[in-house]
């Protein structure tokens, strides 16, 4: 238990095959706002409830996934103290010019046991959400497609979820909220920088470095509905739901991308305090914990990555 | 009636019909017909792994994490991203590799 200096999750940059098809989905479908590109061809969007400039970055290339994941800090002086404890933890961590993704300030990357690509910044520019902060009205007109809110949270893929556990906890100070477990063994980690149930997530797999998905959040369950009947309407691929998880009680539906990133929409998940213990499901109970109503094991959803 | 191209694949001698400009793995779908693993359908998971081993088709943009240069000149791709130009035959290489959540979950649940 401890207030970590980690805000939250701010952005996500993934690779899509192709960036025409990738822009329909995450700007129609998905309902993310266009907000800037760049020299490098790199496409920036913001769901419409976020402050900061951009939370979704995409870049064109011969393989989808997820280059890294980036959270905000709440100080430039935290993020050269993270730096340091990074390092002394056994990191390699790499400093990335303010501006070198366009309205973001300096930022620190690393990467962890797992294989990812994390990065901390303290800075980046505000846009706001359109409304104001004086008598604002409660959302804005004009929303499109699925109409998600914020970038919520990542699950992710890999190997040496005990070091990594080690490393959020320790050094960046996060929560352990949920696990599963198989007795000593550690089978998945979900892990809160904030009042969330997770802020991030991992799943234990043989290779490193892998992507399962990205979460946006919706407003309420007749907004999962909807966000199923657009997935028809425009025949999206479907993962699974609309559902619920036993783990971290979230309702759900995922689909894929163009490229096969598979994307999440969920609501009503649990607030979770420091002062929790976490909560543990046992690996003869996943299919369960995974997916509350069929209580069984999903092949898709275990299996399938980018 | 539209064209569409007879699609075997050959281990099973599973037979089913692929319209002009579909995939083959969305038809194989459609038709609820099984064979080939059905990961994310975009291209980017390699799940539906095949080689062609007879007929023509066009192959749309995929991971190079799964098809290599090589491999595509040789008839390989993932059956999402090809489209079939006449009637074609098939073999699956991808496998759903199994993560080890799922492995020792199954493990898990039968020892129950
Ligand atoms: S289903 Fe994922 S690559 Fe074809
Ligand atoms: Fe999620």
């Amino acid at each position: 238990m401890a207030q970590s200096s980690v805000l939250r999750p701010g952005h996500v940059s993934l690779r899509v095959l192709d960036m025409e098809a990738a822009i329909v989905h995450y700007r129609e479908r998905l309902g993310l706002q266009e907000v800037d590109r760049d020299a490098q061809g790199r496409v920036y969007f913001k769901a419409w409830d976020e402050q900061d400039w951009f939370s979704v970055v995409l870049r064109e290339a011969d393989r989808p996934g997820m280059d890294y994941v980036g959270f905000k800090v709440v100080s430039s002086a935290a993020l050269d103290q993270l730096e340091a404890e990074l390092k002394s933890f056994g990191c390699k961590v790499e400093r990335i010019p303010a501006n070198e993704l366009k309205h973001c300030g300096e930022r620190i990357r690393f990467e962890i046991p797992t294989g990812h690509l994390i990065e901390l910044y303290a800075h980046k520019e505000y846009m706001g959400n359109g409304l104001g902060r004086v008598n604002p009205d409660p959302w804005p007109e004009g929303l499109k497609g699925m109409q998600a809110q914020r970038f919520d949270h990542v699950l992710l893929y890999g190997d040496d979820l005990d070091t990594n556990l080690k490393l959020f906890t320790e050094v960046l100070k996060f929560d352990l909220t949920e696990q599963v477990v198989d007795g000593e063994l550690k089978l998945a980690t979900f892990l809160s920088c904030s009042n969330k149930v997770h802020d991030i997530a991992f799943i234990r797999h043989a290779e490193k470095g892998k992507f399962h998905h990205a979460s946006f959040l919706l407003g309420t369950w007749e907004e999962i509905l909807r966000a199923a009947d657009l997935i028809s309407m425009h025949d999206i691929s479907l993962d699974l739901g609309p559902t619920r998880h036993g783990l971290t009680r979230g309702r759900t539906i995922y689909f894929f991308d163009p490229s096969g990133n598979r994307n999440e929409v969920f609501c009503g998940d649990y607030t979770w305090y420091p002062d929790h213990e976490p909560i543990t499901w046992t690996a003869d109970k996943l299919g369960k914990a995974i997916f509350y109503h069929d209580r069984k094991l999903n092949e898709n959803f275990l299996n399938v990555v980018t | 009636m539209e064209t569409a191209y007879e699609i075997v694949i050959e281990e099973t001698d599973e037979r089913f019909f692929c319209a002009a400009g579909e995939n083959i793995l969305k038809a194989m779908e459609r038709l609820n017909r099984k064979g080939i693993p059905v990961g994310c359908r975009g291209g980017g998971c390699g799940v539906c792994k095949v080689r062609v081993r007879s007929g023509r088709y066009s192959a749309r943009k995929m991971s190079r994490a799964h098809v290599s240069v090589e491999e595509e000149s040789n008839g390989i791709g993932l059956a999402c991203r090809l489209v079939p130009e006449s009637d074609l035959a098939v073999q699956v290489l991808g496998t759903m590799r199994k993560s080890v959540l799922a492995q020792i979950a199954r493990t898990a649940s039968a020892n129950d």
